[in-house]
C-alpha cells in the first residue's frame, strides 16, 4: 500500500491508497468468475454418468468445485497481494 | 451400541449425555474466560465488545467465520432435507457455500474498508453514512434483526434434536422438558454479557474441531461400511417414488436449483451476523485469505448432507419422542443408530455447540444494530460509546429471551417459515448496501420503495406457498411471474427491488429530488488503514478515557 502525503486540507495526515490497475482487477475479476460460471450451469452437470466412487457426476463434479473454487479465489488473493507489494 | 431411542419413553442415555456436558463445561469456561483473552483496556465500546476489538488475525476469523455461517441448524436441516426429499431442497447448499465465497471477495474488503474508516458497527452504519438517510438506515437495520430473529431461534431447535435423541424432551412437564434448553441459553447469555464477540471466537475452535472429527469419521465409516455407491443407489430409489423427490435436478428444476444456490449466497452475507464477523477482522488481507479457505466448511456441510443419503440406506428412524416423525431428527438419530455412545455424545456435543457459536454471534449482531440505528439515531443521538456498549449488552440478553420464548412457546414450524422468510427478506438489502459499495446514482428513496416492494411480495408469494403439512410458508420456490418455471422467491423479490429502484431512481433524478449527503469518500472503500478521527477515537476508549466527541 503506498501512503504519501495528503494535499486533502481538511485531514491532511490520512494516507493515500492508489486503486490497483485496472489489468489486476480484471485478471482477478476473471478467476473469481470462473467458479460462478461453473456452479451456475446446472443443466450442464445435473447428471448421473459418468460415476466416480458411486458418486453420480452431478455430486463429484460440486464437491470437485470446493477444492477448485478455493484454489481459483486463492489466486485472485495472490495476485492483488502481488499488485499491492508492486505499489510499495 | 444404544437401541433407537424411539419407543423407549423414559431412557435417558447416560453416557451420551455425560460427553455433551463435559464438552458444555468446557466452553462454559471458555466463554467466560474470554473476556480476557487478547483483551483491549477497556471492553465499554461496540468496537470491543461487538466486534472483539476489530484485531482478529486470519486463523481466529476462519474459526469464527466458519463457526458463524454454518450453524447447528444447518447441520440438521441440511441432512433432513436430503433424507427426506433429496438434491434441490438439500444439496444446494454446496453450490450456495461455494460461490458464496467468490462473492465475498470481491465485495466484503470494501465493506470493510469503509466500514473501518468511519467507524461503522453495522450494515445499516454503512447506509446511513453513504445516503444520509436514516430511514434507509431503519430499513435495513429492522430487517436485519427481524430475519435474524427467527435465526437464533432455529438454533434452539438443532439442541431440542440432539435433546430428544438423547431421551430428554418428549412427554411430562414442560418446565423439566425444556430445562436443558433453558439452562444452556441462560449460560450462553450470561457469558456473551460479558465477554462480547471474542466469547464466541474462543468457543468456535471447540465447536470447528469436534465437527470436523465427527464428519471425517463418519464418512470413513460410511465409505467402508456401506460404500457411496450403494447410498447414492438407496437414494436414487428413494427419491424416485418420493413426491417432489429429486436424486438430481430435472430440467423442471435447474432454475430452482440455481436461484436457491445463488440466491441464498447473496443473501448470507447481507446478514448481520456475516457483516459482524468480516469487521471484526484485522485487515483487507484477512477477508481475502479467508475467502480461499472457508470452503473448506463446504466440504464439510457437502458431505454432512450425504450422511441424510446414508441414513436412507440405513434405514434410520425419525420417530421423535413424541411419538411423531421429525425429520429433522435424522442426523442424531443416525449417530445414535450406528455409533458407539462416547461417539454419538461427540457428535451430539459439535452440533450443540455448533447452535451456541452462530446464537452468539447473531444476538450480538442484532443487538449493535438496534443500539447503532435505532437506539442511538431515534433516542439518544449522543450515546457514548461506553453507553452504546451497556445498551447492546442488555438488548443482547432480551434477543436471545425472545428467541426462547419464540421456539418454547411456538409450534416450531413458525421459527421455519420465518426464517425461510428471513432469507428473501435480508437479501432486499442487498442493493442499498451492495450496489452503495460502488455507485451513489441509486437514489435513497427510489431505495426506500424498492426494498418496500420487495418486502411485501416476497412475503406474499411465500405465504402463498402451500406444502405438505403446512397451507402457507410450504415452500421457498415460487413460480417467476409469467412463466411456469419455480425459481426462489428470494430472487424474484430481488428483481422487483431493482426494477423499481433504478426506475424511480431516473424519476427522482429527473425532478432533482435531494439525493442525501454522502460522508464517504472514493478511497474510503480500498484502504487499510482508519481515519485519524476513528483511530484516535479508538485509542482514547482504550485508555479508559471519555471520547472528545461521539
Amino acid at each position: 500500500m503506498t501512503s504519501e502525503p495528503s494535499s486533502d486540507p481538511i485531514r491532511p495526515s490520512r494516507p493515500v491508497v492508489r486503486p490497483l490497475p485496472a489489468s489486476t482487477m480484471a485478471l482477478a475479476g476473471v478467476l473469481l468468475l470462473i467458479p460462478l460460471v461453473a456452479l451456475a450451469i446446472v443443466p450442464v452437470y445435473a447428471k448421473d454418468g459418468p460415476r466416480l466412487w458411486g458418486f453420480p457426476f452431478f455430486y463429484w463434479y460440486q464437491f470437485l468445485w470446493v477444492f477448485l473454487a478455493s484454489g481459483f479465489t486463492y489466486c485472485a488473493h495472490m495476485v492483488i497481494n502481488h499488485a499491492r507489494r508492486g505499489q510499495r | 451400541m444404544t437401541a433407537l431411542a424411539a419407543g423407549t419413553h423414559t431412557g435417558v442415555h447416560g453416557v451420551e449425555l455425560g460427553v455433551v456436558i463435559f464438552f458444555f463445561l468446557v466452553v462454559t469456561f471458555g466463554g467466560f474466560f474470554a473476556v480476557r483473552w487478547r483483551r483491549g483496556e477497556s471492553m465499554k465500546s461496540l468496537d470491543e465488545w461487538g466486534l472483539g476489538g476489530r484485531g482478529f488475525g486470519s486463523v481466529i476469523t476462519w474459526f469464527l467465520l466458519g463457526g458463524d455461517l454454518y450453524t447447528a441448524y444447518t447441520f440438521v436441516a441440511v441432512p433432513a432435507a436430503m433424507f427426506a426429499t433429496g438434491a434441490v431442497s438439500g444439496f444446494f447448499a454446496v453450490p450456495y457455500t461455494i460461490v458464496v465465497y467468490p462473492l465475498i471477495f470481491i465485495f466484503m474488503p470494501r465493506l470493510w474498508s469503509v466500514s473501518h474508516r468511519n467507524g461503522y458497527v453495522t450494515p445499516a452504519d454503512f447506509v446511513r453514512g453513504r445516503y444520509g438517510s436514516r430511514t434507509l438506515a431503519l430499513a435495513v437495520a429492522v430487517t436485519g434483526i427481524v430475519a435474524t430473529m427467527p435465526y437464533i431461534a432455529l438454533q434452539l431447535v438443532g439442541i431440542q434434536a440432539v435433546l430428544d435423541t438423547m431421551g430428554l424432551g418428549g412427554s411430562g412437564n414442560w418446565f423439566l422438558r425444556d430445562l436443558p434448553l433453558i439452562i444452556a441459553f441462560a449460560v450462553l447469555a450470561a457469558y456473551t454479557y460479558s465477554s462480547g464477540l471474542r466469547a464466541p471466537a474462543l468457543i468456535a475452535f471447540v465447536k470447528d474441531t469436534l465437527i470436523y472429527l465427527v464428519i471425517v469419521v463418519a464418512i470413513v465409516w460410511v465409505a467402508i461400511n456401506i460404500g457411496f455407491g450403494d447410498v447414492f443407489n438407496a437414494a436414487q430409489t428413494k427419491m424416485k417414488s418420493t413426491p417432489n423427490g429429486s436424486f438430481i435436478p430435472s430440467s423442471k428444476t435447474f432454475w430452482a436449483y440455481g436461484t436457491l444456490a445463488f440466491g441464498s449466497a447473496l443473501a448470507l452475507f447481507m446478514y448481520p451476523h456475516s457483516v459482524t464477523g468480516v469487521l471484526s477482522a484485522k485487515d483487507r488481507t484477512v477477508i481475502r485469505r479467508n475467502a480461499a479457505i472457508l470452503p473448506t466448511y463446504s466440504l464439510m456441510l457437502g458431505l454432512l448432507a450425504l450422511l441424510g443419503f446414508a441414513a436412507i440406506y440405513e434405514k434410520t428412524s425419525v420417530v421423535g419422542l413424541d411419538g411423531k416423525p421429525n425429520g429433522q431428527l435424522v442426523v442424531p438419530h443416525f449417530f445414535d443408530q450406528v455409533f458407539p455412545s462416547w461417539f454419538a455424545g461427540v457428535a451430539f456435543a459439535a452440533i450443540a455447540i455448533g447452535a451456541l457459536v452462530p446464537a452468539a454471534i447473531m444476538s450480538i449482531a442484532a443487538a449493535n444494530l438496534f443500539t447503532r440505528n435505532i437506539y442511538r439515531e431515534f433516542f439518544a443521538r449522543d450515546a457514548s460509546p461506553a453507553h452504546e456498549a451497556a445498551v447492546s449488552k442488555i438488548v443482547s440478553l432480551v434477543v436471545k429471551f425472545g428467541a426462547l420464548v419464540f421456539v418454547l412457546g411456538m409450534d416450531k414450524q413458525n421459527a421455519i417459515n420465518f426464517q425461510l422468510l428471513g432469507g428473501v427478506w435480508i437479501l432486499q438489502t442487498i442493493l442499498s448496501i451492495v450496489a452503495g459499495l460502488y455507485t451513489r446514482w441509486l437514489h435513497r428513496w427510489a431505495l426506500l420503495v424498492g426494498w418496500a416492494a420487495a418486502m411485501a411480495y416476497g412475503t406474499w408469494a411465500a405465504y402463498q406457498q402451500a406444502g405438505p403439512t403446512t397451507k402457507h410458508f410450504g415452500s421457498s420456490l415460487a413460480t417467476f411471474p409469467g412463466t411456469d418455471t419455480k425459481v426462489y422467491i428470494a430472487v424474484t423479490a430481488l428483481v422487483v427491488n431493482i426494477v423499481v429502484s433504478v426506475v424511480l431512481t431516473a424519476l427522482f433524478r429527473l425532478g432533482k429530488v435531494p439525493a442525501g449527503s454522502d460522508e464517504t469518500t472514493p478511497d474510503d472503500y480500498y484502504s487499510d488503514a482508519a481515519a485519524p478521527s476513528v483511530a484516535h477515537a479508538a485509542a482514547e476508549v482504550q485508555s479508559g478515557a471519555e471520547p472528545a466527541s461521539t
